[in-house]
């Protein structure tokens, strides 16, 4: 298979394949092929139908038309089971794993095979191969995400797939372990499997992909090499159109402090939850602060405790323009000028049974006056909303859509704009454009710039290492509940705030930063 | 094969239209089951439905049973919609009750008007108190208020017993477990001469209005709402979810003792060892029946009065089983439940695969 895929059939061809749901259609008669020995990226704005196409590859979902072939040979396929039968493999997104169970019983369960020493053979024999260190015997709740997709990633290798399906992998890892996964992936195509990459990070697809397909409102638009195009032509065919150039800013660097933290502990409120230790950090008025960190090093934790939302102990150790809020509710601090967006849209954010007015009654009643001699103001509210789907270009059915018929990324705008317009002080915003299209993630970017212009001091905790290269002004790290110094975001390198990531310092290259502590 | 589909759009009409086709469906339902057991099917329908209001006394008797059923419901709805489930209303009714009646025993032939005004006022703390076990042991230990609400009843029971037998009982009573009959300015006004309608009904209405007021159009009916929507935005948005646990509990305590002061009052005028027909379990099932909202609970209450009059009427004059008012309030919940689905879901048609 690996000399000349040319010759021989596709491994697999996909055509003419649609699928309509209540009010969309998801695919529009889309056509792929996939070769053995090559990596090929699904490349697509959020909503482009890459998830449904997927899907009923690996027969999670039923096609209304079209036809798959394997091996040139036309097959059904109505449930993973019969793609597990035909040499399918997929890695999701989110893992499916038994916390309290060890690496090799979770193997062992997905596999429908015993949890003995000739499997446990078999897992290390694979992992040392393909560069996956694993030790079977580790319960899974001590593992990393990143040691977490690598058990994924060997339960489908022991099934020796012919095809390898992975739903945005690296959206979990650290730089260090995005470039061992491409080493496995790579390793992999070179012993003749098929690949079939779902990304929209272009930096990624340029590096590792021979092919990519690029959808765009559940059609086929291009084919496309990413090895020669450039990430600017595949971004374009990703979104129809240019996207616009970045607005720079100057960096503000007189502003007062305006959020400061000292000190500040807070323990775990459960066993499987973060510690944070000694956090110092000030966000001063004018200036953009990012935080990088894996998930789940106590971001959550840091948002809940900068809401208001668990109070801590010590009422000092948070200070909000000089007044000390460290044990004031979530309504006082947001009447004291400090909002939030927290990574949770549905449940956290918004209420999604909730109409758009309602949710913006939730957050915006203490600033915007939306009670009227204590009632509430259905029409203030449905002003407030109307303006924010207006300034952001928030796609629904108008104010009184339900916050839950929202696709994620329009409710991420019309969130983020619902805390910007009411003009915070200090704004905390987790992971903004998470699951945002390219589009949009330019527009929660330059509103974010344009409130720091403003003079507001903006907190931005995200995993997304280029947001925060592009947009921060200074940045440090979370790594296990503790925060790394602060440094100017340019004068550090993509690798260095890795290794901040990472829980290690940049003493070597130390700059004149060190701001982060609090006086 | 057959499959249920999620409709991206449900109908809203079709929500407040529900409970309207399932009280058709459970007519036309009822109808079909009187003729399979060969009863006359139109004498049946009209012993139980037509019969009990056809008459201004029928119509105060609805009024009387349905007062106490929306009083509870509304409150309970209210708690409900916060996810704070108050299973224990009956026993928070028995002791508004036996509250209440302590204040017109002690004034005993005291014929004063702050007496009734008093009576209330202690019902509503009897109620309250009785709720704010739960909510203690809810806010400060996370016990589960279903379980604490509802074994309370049972505690209440037996108080109330005891009560009747001992320290309440009437001196001149022959030693029945029953206390003195009120004196006239300790029963509740009637406001419809030669029925026993009472206050109670209007005050009803009342708490109707001001339960819609408080849920469609304050802060605390939004963060009640909310909290029971989505807990974690509640928080998010400064909501203390503490706090809503005691409004909840509190409020429905309240009502529920109130209601229990209404019947000891009202209809009964003395303190007896049952003081009600279980109008605390029912108010639950009124309060479902009526969407959780206070416009639905009062009419869902008006049903429920009616099917309790009805099951009576037809044993009187049919012979049915009192087992028919069961059968009905179950065939009208199930009915309910089975409109509630078809407003989310289509029926759809699967290939077999």
């Amino acid at each position: 298979m690996i000399d000349s895929p040319e010759n021989s059939a596709p491994l697999v061809q996909m055509a003419g394949i649609s699928k309509a749901y209540p009010g969309c259609l998801a695919n529009d008669s889309i056509d792929i092929n996939l070769d053995a020995g090559r990596v090929h990226a699904l490349l697509g704005e959020n909503g482009a139908g890459k998830s449904t196409l997927v899907k009923i590859l690996y027969g999670l979902l039923a096609q209304d038309a079209g036809s798959i072939r394997w091996q040139g040979q036309p097959v059904e396929i109505s449930s993973p089971a019969d793609a597990r039968e035909l040499g399918i493999a997929m890695v999701f997104q989110h893992f499916s794993l038994f916390e309290s169970l060890s690496v090799l019983e979770n193997i062992a369960l997905g596999m429908d095979a015993d949890a003995d020493a000739v499997l446990k053979e078999k897992i290390i024999s694979v992992s040392t191969r393909y560069g996956l260190p694993l030790n079977p015997d580790r319960s899974v709740f001590t593992l990393s995400v990143g040691e977490r997709q690598r058990i994924e990633i060997v339960r489908c290798l022991l099934q020796e797939p012919k095809l390898l399906i992975m739903d945005e992998p690296t959206s979990v890892l650290t730089p260090l372990e995005v470039n061992d996964l491409f080493t496995t992936l790579s390793r992999l195509a070179d012993e003749g499997m098929a690949i079939l990459y779902i990304s929209h990070k272009l930096e990624e697809i340029r590096k590792l992909c021979h092919e990519a397909t690029i959808l765009r409102g559940g059609k086929k638009v291009a084919t496309a090499d990413p090895r020669v195009e450039s990430a600017e032509g595949l971004a374009s065919l990703m979104m129809g159109s240019d996207i616009p150039v970045a607005s720079t800013r100057e960096r503000n660097e007189s502003g007062e402090p305006m959020l400061v933290m000292s000190g500040l502990n807070h323990p775990a409120q459960d066993q499987n939850g973060i510690s944070l230790q000694n956090i110092n950090l000030s966000v001063c008025a004018g200036e953009i602060v990012g935080i990088a960190g894996v998930a789940g090093n106590g971001q959550d934790e840091l948002m809940q405790v900068i809401a208001g939302e668990v109070l801590v102990s010590n009422n000092d150790a948070m200070h909000l323009q000089s007044n000390a809020v460290g044990r004031l509710g979530a309504g006082e601090r947001r009447r004291r000028g400090l909002c939030c967006v927290p990574e949770e849209r549905l449940g956290h954010a918004a209420v999604p049974t909730l109409s758009l007015t309602e949710n913006v009654f939730l957050t915006a009643h203490h600033r915007k006056a939306l009670r009227i001699a204590g009632l509430v103001s259905y029409r203030r509210s449905r002003k407030f909303a109307t303006e924010i789907i207006d300034r952001f270009n928030v796609q629904c059915n108008g104010p009184e859509a339900l916050a839950g018929s929202l696709s994620g990324g329009n409710l991420q705008k019309f969130i983020v704009g619902r805390e910007i317009l009411q003009a915070p002080e200090v704004l905390v915003v987790s992971q903004p454009t998470w699951g945002v299209d390219a589009g949009a993630a330019r527009a929660i970017h330059d509103a974010l710039r344009k409130l720091a212009d403003g003079g507001a001091a903006v907190l931005l905790v995200s995993q997304d290492l280029d947001e925060l290269m592009q947009i921060s002004d200074r940045i440090g790290a979370l790594c296990a509940g503790q925060l790394s110094e602060l440094h100017v975001t340019t004068d550090v390198t993509v690798q260095q705030v890795g290794l901040l990531m990472g829980g290690e310092s940049l003493e070597s290259t130390a700059n004149s930063s060190s701001a982060g502590v609090a006086s | 094969m057959i499959a249920l589909q999620r409709r991206a759009n449900p109908s809203q009409l079709m929500g407040y239209l529900a409970p309207l086709i399932a009280f058709a469906l459970t007519l036309l339902a009822g109808l079909l089951l009187f003729a399979l057991l060969g009863v006359p099917v139109f004498e049946a329908f009209h012993a139980f439905f037509i019969e009990p209001i056809s008459s201004l006394y029928g119509l105060a008797e609805l009024g009387v049973k349905a007062a106490p059923l929306i009083i509870i419901g509304v409150a309970l709805s209210i708690g409900f919609r916060a996810q704070v489930w108050n299973i224990g209303a009956e026993g928070q009714l028995i002791l508004g009750g036996i509250f209440g009646a302590a204040v017109a025993l002690y004034f005993y032939e005291v014929d004063a008007w702050f007496v009734l005004p008093l009576m209330i006022l202690a019902s509503l703390v009897g109620g309250m108190l009785w709720a704010s076990v739960p909510a203690l042991l809810k806010t400060r230990f996370n016990v589960n208020e279903i379980l604490t609400s509802l074994m309370l009843t049972y505690v209440a029971v037996l108080l109330l017993s005891w009560l009747v037998s001992g320290p309440m009982r009437d001196p001149d009573g022959f030693n029945f477990p029953e206390s003195r009959l009120f004196h006239d300015a300790a029963l509740l006004p009637r406001i419809l001469s030669g029925t026993r309608l009472h206050m109670g009904a209007l005050v009803a209405i009342g708490v109707v209005v001001a339960g819609w007021l408080l849920l469609s159009r304050t802060l605390l009916g939004f963060a009640l709402r909310v909290n029971g929507a989505a807990p974690r935005a509640g928080v998010h948005a400064g909501f203390s979810q503490n706090r809503l646990v005691w409004v909840a509990l509190l409020l429905g305590g309240g009502c529920a003792g109130v209601a229990g002061l209404f019947e000891v009052a009202g209809p009964i005028g003395q303190l007896l060892p049952t003081i009600s027909p279980g109008y605390g379990f029912t108010a639950i099932i009124v309060a479902f029946l009526g969407r959780l909202h206070p416009v639905g609970v009062l009419f869902a209450g008006l049903v429920m009065a009616l099917s309790y009059l009805g099951g009576e009427s037809a044993q009187i004059t049919l012979n049915l089983p009192l087992a028919v008012t069961g059968v009905f309030q179950g065939m009208l919940l199930f009915f309910l439940l089975a409109t509630d689905v078809l407003i989310n879901y289509r029926i759809i048609r699967k290939q077999a695969s």
